[in-house]
């Protein structure tokens, strides 16, 4: 099976000379020369990856290192300066504004930092608003928004204007929207930024369940790190328009690729995120170990407890193959947050 | 694609193709507000089918106009004895007269090289030099023009006004920000005077203060200062809160707060204001030629009456000019008087030195050499030949589709409207308003806007004023639809709005007289020309406020609506426009107000009704009587329509939130 989306040597330079950059040298400066050599902006520098079926794909990255300028690529809200994007194999640079429009309605569905809600519609009609421009029927369209109504928990709202609800309702009205045409993939783009806290909290688990209840294909823009570990299947940090590390969660703590990265995910507690691969040393030749081994895969804080009371190291094993030991000493330090050695 | 969301985790054999018998179907309204305004409209027809009369002119001579002539021969019997004239508006208009003549001496004292001169240095001095240069071309082509005198009367009259509107308004707009109770009393006048057609000032003038430039500029002054007050009160109440903190917190008594902190931070919108005054003033000076002031106006009102677009040509040529010039160099001072322009003390006094022995050089050199008492023959050149030929040779080619155009609106669209509001007795207009304009206005507005056409019957112009609301509803329609379209292109297509921005600022500034040109050239003197006159005249604030309002839709909104896969066409038909509706309410509410004015001006090319019965009120004395009362009806008019789409306007906020959620 082909990957939902495929994004390839992706550009997109903003300004005046923008389509006179990539494939020249101008490409390979940094950005801030190229900016004060000819006035352009690349916002998004030779970007590829590609997302599965089912994946929840978060970008990360610091404010203006191009997340939104990358996600409005994908389906051309902003127009790629070079590259290939691939929606279920198919390219989507290559298709007519009728074909956009249809991926737009059916493929591809987007939830925004400002909810761009409809402020003279009602909630009902701001999420049948998709399938309204597809022409469904008055009477099918609101019974599917009610549907997807009850599956954000807006019961009861739909005839209330945007401007009545708080902004986590109104959030959830976009998210109803979005899921209101059945599209496969959902872009986010910061959609709890504007959100606070505690709300902010309650919308990431309305994510992560509906991820499980509908399975669709999700691509995550966030600059909040914990809102990425906690939602990511895989994890991809932008900085200045270009992607410096894609990985799980785990990969990126505990091998970061860089310095921008480390910076990042410093304060993250370990323990919560590594698993005991990480930590594993080789036995000594003649140790006497634990009987009961552990699998490489589980995370460390899991283990606590099993390992500071077993008088003797832990095997760790992945399937059947051993591939070391943990005991107390291993554990320490990825309690206390020091810099664990990378693992061969 | 499937039914519901969840189907997806499903494996394809359990969906269950059924519609989920919780989810709610969709709610049965109550019979809404569309279907009340039709079950109404429906029962306005019948009531009016029934009831309708067979349009009978109006009462010849019926208790108003008898009132107003009753009135006006008193004044004339009394104007020297009653102490109200004697001490009250006989100085007034000494006064005012002492002032025109005080500036018509000076302005003709510098004679013409010394004119051009001054207005070359003052540009010069708070404009820059680019403007200078636009100064000196724009008076010396009035001479070129042939028209030197001309314009510099239709000067001193605009500037006497504008002194005057200057020296009561922007200590009034100051008082009206500072002192709310002022503020509260002004702002219903001021909203008043805002919507009064410039038609309606005139005969007021002359009965107080006879005819000629005392009464033009009286009815100037009048026509211009709200905006000087409006525009004044604007910048010192917009006045940043924290400098005025400051500046209290260091000990300011209230006078130093105004002269040190309030005042200087207002300057350029002040500035504004003088700038908004001038323009006013300008176009209304133009139109007192029909009270008998001189100027451009009389050039133009004299050709209109032979129509001969050529030498109206060259005097509407002259006002635009005029209207160019000193609008450039207003708004060019207004953007040197911010605070934080800076220039060395010795450069600030050097330029007023330069410009003030220029101007005494010019007039002395002017004053000494044969030339330089009139304007040069030699360098007189005039489009009348030129224009006339062109207007001759449209008349001939495009005769037919002139014609044709005139016809099929007159016939299909004016006519029917004329004959259905002028059979429609006036009890059941006053009903029709009184309930549609509550439902579209709230009570309050209804309520004015029938003592508007309780007014109108008192008056006894009923027919007259229905021809006219005929023309002005037809005008407005084809205003609103120009304009939508245009404004709509403009908001999508940037290259478009930065062709139009030009044209449309140029329009602004023109004189509402000038645009009876064109359309008389096209369409000879009919009812018709004063409909596309009113068309060309409103079409560009109509404009302004449609792009506007489409592009101030949040760009939020758009993408999220593009995103979901709208067409173009939907996303202008099913967001941008129903975002925009308030700015589209605000512009058919200017737009109507602008329609009126001009279509009573329109009363000189043939339009009739309300805008003649002005004319000949001015021309004939035994018709002062009906004039005057024309001058309130079309007042009176302006307040009915104003009030039913104003009220609309502001509804389209409220409306939605009022309504109870469900
Ligand atoms: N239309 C545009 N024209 C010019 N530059 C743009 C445009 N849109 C974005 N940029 C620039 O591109 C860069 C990337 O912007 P982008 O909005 O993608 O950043 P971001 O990572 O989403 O930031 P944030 O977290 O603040 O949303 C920024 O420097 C921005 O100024
Ligand atoms: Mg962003």
């Amino acid at each position: 099976m082909p990957p939902t989306i495929a994004v390839d040597h992706l550009w997109k330079v903003f300004g005046p000379k923008a389509d006179k950059v990539v494939g020249t040298p101008l490409a390979d400066l940094p950005r801030a020369e190229l900016r004060a050599q000819t006035g352009c902006l690349a916002a998004v520098r030779d970007v590829s990856f590609a997302v599965e079926p089912g994946e929840v794909f978060v970008v990360m990255g610091l404010s203006g290192s191009g997340k939104s300028t990358l996600v409005r690529c994908l389906t051309r809200l902003i127009e790629p300066t070079s590259g290939e994007v691939h929606i279920d194999g198919e390219a989507v640079r290559a298709m007519n504004p009728k074909r956009l429009r249809e991926l737009r309605r059916h493929g591809v569905a987007m939830v925004f930092q400002h909810f761009g809600l409809l402020p003279h519609r009602q909630v009902v009609d701001n999420i049948a608003y998709g399938l309204e421009i597809q022409g469904v029927g008055k009477a099918e369209r609101h019974r599917r928004a009610a549907e997807v109504l009850t599956l954000v928990g807006l019961d009861g709202h739909e005839h209330q204007y945007p401007d009545q609800l708080s902004g986590g309702m109104q959030q959830r009205v976009g998210l109803a929207r979005a899921l209101a045409t059945d599209p496969a993939v959902l872009l986010f783009d910061e959609p709890f930024s504007a959100l606070d806290p505690l709300i902010r909290r309650d919308m990431q688990a309305e994510v992560r369940r509906l991820h499980a209840e509908v399975g669709k294909t999700l691509v995550f823009i966030t600059h909040d790190l914990a809102e990425a570990l906690s939602l990511g299947d895989r994890i991809a940090v932008m900085r200045d328009g270009a992607l410096v590390q894609v990985g799980t969660p785990e990969e990126l703590v505990g091998a970061p690729a860089d310095d921008y990265v480390a910076d990042f995910v410093r304060e993250v507690p370990r323990a919560d995120v590594l698993s005991l691969r990480w930590i594993t040393r080789d036995a000594a030749p003649d140790e006497v170990l634990e009987d009961q081994p552990l699998p490489a895969g589980t995370v460390i804080r899991d283990t606590i407890e099993r390992v500071l009371r077993a008088r003797h190291p832990i095997p760790v094993v992945d399937g059947d193959e051993r591939i070391g030991v943990v005991d107390a000493e291993q554990l320490l330090p990825a309690l206390t947050g020091h810099r664990p050695p990378v693992p061969a | 694609m499937s039914t519901a969301v969840t189907d997806v985790t499903v494996p394809a054999e359990a969906v269950d193709p059924a519609p989920d018998p919780a989810a709610p179907g969709p709610r049965r309204k109550l019979p809404g507000r569309r279907t009340l305004i039709l079950l109404l409209v429906l029962a306005t027809a019948a009531v009016y089918l029934v009831v309708r009369t067979s349009a009978p002119a109006d009462d010849d001579n019926p208790w108003a106009f008898r009132f107003f002539s009753g009135v006006r021969d008193w004044v004339d019997a009394n104007r020297d004895t009653s102490p109200l004239f004697l001490y009250g508006f006989n100085y007034l208009r000494l006064g005012v007269s002492l002032l025109v003549d005080t500036v018509h001496g000076a302005l003709y004292g510098l004679g013409w090289a010394g004119l051009v001169a001054a207005a070359g240095a003052l540009a010069a001095v708070v404009a820059g030099w680019r403007i200078a240069l636009l100064a000196v071309a724009g008076f010396l082509s009035f001479g070129v023009l042939g028209l030197w005198e001309e314009s510099v009367d239709t000067l001193v009259l605009t500037l006497s006004a504008v002194l005057l509107a200057v020296l009561i308004g922007v200590p009034l707009g100051v008082l009206a920000a500072r002192v709310p109770a002022v503020g509260a009393v002004l702002r219903p006048v001021l909203d008043v005077m805002q919507i009064m057609p410039t038609f309606a000032y005139l005969a007021p003038m002359t009965l107080l203060f006879l005819i000629g430039s005392p009464a033009a500029t009286i009815a100037t002054l009048i026509y211009a200062i709200p905006p000087a007050i409006r525009i004044t009160a604007l910048g010192i109440t917009e006045v940043p809160k924290s400098t005025v903190e400051a500046a209290t917190a260091l000990g300011s008594t209230r006078w130093q707060l105004l002269g040190k902190v309030r005042l200087p931070l207002a300057r350029p919108t002040i500035v504004l204001a003088v700038n908004q005054a001038i323009m006013m003033a300008l176009s209304m000076v133009v139109i007192t030629a029909l009270i008998d002031a001189p100027g451009l106006g009389q050039t133009i009102v004299q050709a209109l009456e032979r129509v001969n677009v050529g030498a109206a040509f060259d005097a509407g040529l002259a006002i635009v000019v005029l209207a160019v010039v000193l609008d450039r160099i207003t708004t060019h001072a207004a953007h040197r008087a911010a605070p934080t322009t800076h220039r060395s003390v010795r450069l600030r006094l050097a330029g007023p030195v330069v410009a003030v022995v220029a101007v005494v050089a010019a007039t002395v050199l002017g004053r000494m050499s044969s030339w330089g008492a009139e304007f040069p023959a030699a360098w007189r050149a005039s489009f009348a030949v030129g224009v006339n030929e062109a207007t001759r040779w449209v008349e001939f080619h495009w005769y037919d589709a002139t014609e044709a155009l005139k016809n099929v609106v007159s016939a299909g669209l004016l006519d029917p409207i004329e004959t259905v509001l002028t059979t429609t007795p006036w009890w059941l207009f006053l009903v029709v308003v009184l309930i549609f304009g509550a439902l579209s206005s709230g009570p309050r507005a209804a309520v004015i806007a029938g003592l508007a056409v309780a007014g109108l019957v008192g008056l006894g112009l009923w027919q007259h004023a229905m021809q006219t609301l005929a023309t002005v509803l037809v005008a407005t329609v084809a205003t609103m639809a120009f304009g939508i379209v245009f404004g709509v292109l403009g908001a999508r297509h940037d290259r478009f709005a930065l062709v139009m921005r030009p044209v449309l600022d140029a329009a602004q500034t023109m004189p509402s007289f000038v645009y009876l040109l064109p359309a008389v050239a096209l369409f000879g003197a009919s009812r018709f020309t004063a409909i596309v006159a009113a068309v060309i005249y409103a079409v560009p604030p109509v404009v302004r406020l449609v792009e506007r309002g489409v592009r101030d839709v949040p760009a939020t909104v758009v993408e999220a609506a593009v995103s979901s896969g709208s067409t173009p066409r939907q996303l202008l038909w099913k967001v941008q426009l129903p975002m925009a509706r308030r700015g589209l309410l605000l512009a058919a509410n200017q737009g109507i107000v602008m329609v009126l004015a001009m279509v009573v001006v329109g009363g000189l090319v043939g339009a009739g009704a309300l805008g003649y019965d002005v004319v000949a009120g001015f021309a004939q004395r035994e018709d002062f009587g009906k004039g005057l009362a024309a001058g309130f009806a079309i007042v009176l008019l302006g307040v009915l329509l104003d009030r039913l789409t104003q009220g609309a306007g502001r509804r389209a906020d409220d409306n939605r939130l009022r309504r109870p959620a469900t």
